[in-house]
C-alpha cells in the first residue's frame, strides 16, 4: 500500500498585476471621474475645456484611491501617485498641444499661393493678406543661418575634437566654459556683437546677425559633437595607432568618417537652436522689407518679421505674424526630423 | 573660448562710465529716466525694479515647472512602455527647441485671456494675501502671466535633465524595493527621488537660467513699468533682457551705455547660475 501524495507544481501568480474585476474598477474611476468633472463643468464656474480637464484631474486620484481602497494603504498611495503622475504629464501636454494647434491654425489664414515667393517690398504691413509674402525673412534667415554654421561648426568640432581625442590640459576646463557658455543669454550675446561688429563696422548688417548666432549655435555643435567622439570605439583608435598613425591622421581618417552623420546632426540641431533667436537679431541684423542678398545691409529674418508684424496691433499684420510662426514652427519640425534620420543613421552602424 | 570673456570684457567696457556714475544704485535704484538727452547728469538709470522683475517671474516659472517637470520624468522613465518613451523624449526636444518668439505669440494670444480670467478669480477669494491683491484691478499682462509661460518654456529643460539622471539611479536598488514587496511609487520614492536630488536642483538652475534670460516671450506678456512689483497678478513688471529689448530702439548714447551695463550684470547672474548648474549635474553624473 503506498500513499500516493499528489504534489501539484505551483501556480505562478503575479500579485503585482491588476486583477480584471481591479482593472474595471479603475476604468469606472476614469469614467466617474469624467462624468463628474462635466457636471461640475456645467455648474460650476469651471466652464470650457480647460474647466472639465482641471475637475476631472482633481478628481480622478480621488476616485482611483476609492477603487483600490480594499488592496491596502500602500497600495492606494501608489495608485494616487500613478494618479497625479499621469494628471500632471497629461496638464503639461496640452499647452504644447495648444502651441501646435494654434500656429497652424492662425498661420494658415495669411498662407496664400504666392505667400513663400513675395516679400513685403511693395506691401504695407496691413494690406491684405493675399499681397505679399515672407519670402525675403526666409532668404535672410537661411544666409545668416548658413554663414553662423560655417563659422561655428568648425570651431566645435575642434573643440569637442581637443575635449574627446586630444584630452589637453585644458579639456576640462574648455567643457566647462561651452557648458557654461550654452547658458548665455541671446540677448547678451546680441548686445556683445552690437557693440564690437555694429559700431565698428557702422551700423546694422546680415553679418553681425550671423556673428551673434554663431556665438549662440557654438556650444550646442560643441556640445553634441562631444557626445558623438565619444561614441567611437577604442578599438577603431588604438588599432589605427598601432598601424602606425599619428594621432592627427586617426582622427581626420579614421574617426571624423566614422562618425560623419553625428557631427551633421550636431551642425542640425545648432540650427534648430539659432533659426527662431529674435532678441539678439533686433540688435543685430535689424529689418529690412525687401529681399536682399547683401550681407553688408540690414536683413529681414522670420524671428524679426513675426515680432515686428506683432508691434503693428493691425489685425492683418498680426495673421502675417502668425503665418510667419508657422513657417518658422514648420523649418524646427523639419530640421528635427532631419536630426532623427541621421541620428538613427549612426546607430544603425 | 575667449568669446565669454570678450563678452564681458567689451559690455564692462561700454558700460563702465554708467557704473562709475551711478555706483551701486544702478543695481538697486529702479528709475529709469534719461532726463536731458543733452545733458547725462541729468539722468537717473536703475535696474532695480527690472532685476527684481528678472527674479521673480523666473522663481514663479521654476515653482510651477518644477513639480509637473519631475512628475512627466518619471512617467517617461518608469511608466510608459519603450516605444512610447522614444516618442515622448523626441518631443520633449522638439518642444525644447521651440523658439521663444513662437511661446510667446502664443502666450500673448492664447494664454493672456485665459489667465486674466484666472487672475481675477484669484484675486477674488485669496486678495487678502498681500501678493496677490491687485488695488489698481488692472490684470493681464503680469508677472504672473510671464512666470507660466516661462515655467511652460522650461519645463522640457528641467524634464530632460531629471530623466537623464534618474535614468541612472541603481536599478539593483529599485529591483530590491520591489523584491521585498514595495510598490512602484514606494521604489521611487525610497531610491530614484532621493538619488536625482542634486540633478535636480541642476536641472533647475539651468532652466532658471534660461528663464532670467529670455526676452521676446517676456516682452510680448510683461507691462513694462519702472517699479518694483510684489503683486504678481498686477499688470506691471519687466526683466532687464526686455528692458534692453525695449529701450534699445530710440537710445541715446549715454542709454545705450546703460543697456550695455544691464547687460552685463545680467550676463554675470546667468553665469553665475550657469555656472553652479554645471557643478551641481556634473556631480550627480559622477556618483554613477
Amino acid at each position: 500500500m503506498s500513499v500516493v501524495i499528489e504534489t501539484m507544481p505551483p501556480v505562478p501568480t503575479q500579485p503585482w498585476r491588476n486583477s480584471k474585476a481591479q482593472g474595471m474598477r479603475n476604468f469606472l474611476a476614469i469614467v466617474l471621474a469624467l462624468i463628474c468633472g462635466g457636471v461640475i463643468n456645467r455648474v460650476t464656474g469651471l466652464s470650457g475645456f480647460l474647466g472639465l480637464f482641471v475637475g476631472t484631474a482633481f478628481l480622478f486620484p480621488v476616485f482611483v484611491a476609492f477603487a483600490n481602497i480594499n488592496r491596502g494603504a500602500n497600495v492606494v498611495v501608489d495608485r494616487i501617485a500613478s494618479a497625479v503622475i499621469a494628471v500632471a504629464f497629461i496638464a503639461v501636454t496640452i499647452p504644447w498641444l495648444s502651441i501646435f494647434i494654434t500656429v497652424f491654425r492662425k498661420g494658415s489664414e495669411a498662407f496664400h499661393s504666392s505667400y513663400l515667393t513675395d516679400d513685403m517690398r511693395i506691401t504695407p504691413s496691413g494690406d491684405d493678406l493675399q499681397y505679399g509674402g515672407i519670402a525675403h525673412a526666409i532668404v535672410g534667415t537661411m544666409l545668416m543661418v548658413l554663414v553662423a554654421t560655417v563659422i561655428s561648426v568648425p570651431f566645435g568640432i575642434i573643440a569637442a575634437i581637443y575635449i574627446v581625442e586630444v584630452k589637453g590640459r585644458f579639456a576640462s576646463l574648455i567643457r566647462f566654459l561651452v557648458q557654461a557658455m550654452s547658458g548665455v543669454p541671446s540677448i547678451v550675446a546680441g548686445l556683445f556683437v552690437y557693440s564690437t561688429v555694429v559700431t565698428f563696422f557702422g551700423g546694422f548688417s546680415a553679418w553681425a546677425g550671423a556673428i551673434a548666432l554663431s556665438i549662440l549655435m557654438l556650444p550646442t555643435v560643441a556640445r553634441t559633437s562631444e557626445e558623438v567622439l565619444k561614441l567611437v570605439s577604442v578599438d577603431l583608435r588604438t588599432s589605427s595607432s598601432a598601424l602606425g598613425a599619428t594621432q592627427a591622421r586617426t582622427v581626420f581618417t579614421i574617426v571624423i568618417p566614422t562618425v560623419a552623420s553625428g557631427l551633421i546632426t550636431a551642425a542640425v540641431l545648432g540650427v534648430a537652436r539659432v533659426v527662431g533667436e529674435t532678441a539678439p537679431l533686433i540688435l543685430t541684423s535689424s529689418y529690412f522689407v525687401a529681399t536682399s542678398r547683401n550681407l553688408n545691409e540690414p536683413i529681414a529674418s522670420l524671428p524679426i518679421y513675426i515680432f515686428s508684424s506683432l508691434g503693428l496691433g493691425d489685425q492683418n499684420a498680426t495673421a502675417r505674424a502668425w503665418g510667419g510662426a508657422m513657417v518658422l514652427l514648420g523649418l524646427v519640425f523639419f530640421l528635427f526630423l532631419l536630426t532623427r534620420l541621421f541620428s538613427s543613421r549612426i546607430k544603425r552602424k | 573660448m575667449v568669446v565669454l570673456a570678450a563678452i564681458g570684457g567689451f559690455l564692462l567696457y561700454r558700460g563702465f562710465e554708467i557704473f562709475k556714475d551711478f555706483g551701486f544704485s544702478f543695481i538697486t535704484g529702479s528709475k529709469w529716466d534719461i532726463g536731458n538727452a543733452e545733458d547725462t547728469s541729468t539722468a537717473i538709470l536703475g535696474i532695480g525694479a527690472m532685476l527684481f522683475g528678472s527674479v521673480i517671474t523666473a522663481i514663479i516659472a521654476v515653482v510651477i515647472s518644477v513639480p509637473f517637470a519631475v512628475a512627466t520624468a518619471l512617467l517617461i522613465e518608469f511608466y510608459v512602455p519603450k516605444w512610447f518613451k522614444t516618442i515622448l523624449i523626441s518631443v520633449l526636444d522638439l518642444v525644447a527647441a521651440l523658439p521663444s518668439v513662437v511661446f510667446g505669440i502664443w502666450g500673448y494670444a492664447v494664454l493672456l485671456p485665459l489667465v486674466e480670467n484666472w487672475s481675477k478669480t484669484i484675486e477674488h477669494y485669496l486678495g487678502w494675501i498681500p501678493i496677490f491683491n491687485v488695488p489698481s484691478g488692472i490684470f493681464g499682462r503680469s508677472p504672473f502671466l510671464a512666470g507660466l509661460l516661462l515655467g511652460l518654456m522650461i519645463v522640457p529643460i528641467i524634464t530632460s535633465v531629471a530623466r537623464e539622471v534618474y535614468s541612472q539611479a541603481p536599478r539593483d536598488l529599485i529591483d530590491a524595493a520591489s523584491a521585498l514587496g514595495g510598490t512602484r511609487w514606494g521604489a521611487l520614492r525610497a531610491v530614484v527621488l532621493p538619488f536625482g536630488r542634486s540633478g535636480l536642483v541642476g536641472g533647475t538652475m539651468l532652466g532658471l537660467g534660461r528663464a532670467l534670460g529670455e526676452t521676446v516671450a517676456v516682452y510680448l506678456t510683461l507691462n513694462l513699468v519702472f517699479q518694483v512689483n510684489f503683486k504678481i497678478l498686477a499688470s506691471a513688471g519687466g526683466n532687464v533682457a526686455s528692458l534692453i529689448a525695449t529701450k534699445f530702439g530710440e537710445a541715446t548714447e549715454y542709454e545705450l551705455k546703460a543697456l550695455m551695463a544691464a547687460g552685463l550684470v545680467l550676463f554675470l547672474v546667468t553665469l553665475l547660475v550657469n555656472f553652479g548648474a554645471t557643478i551641481i549635474v556634473n556631480k550627480s553624473r559622477k556618483i554613477v
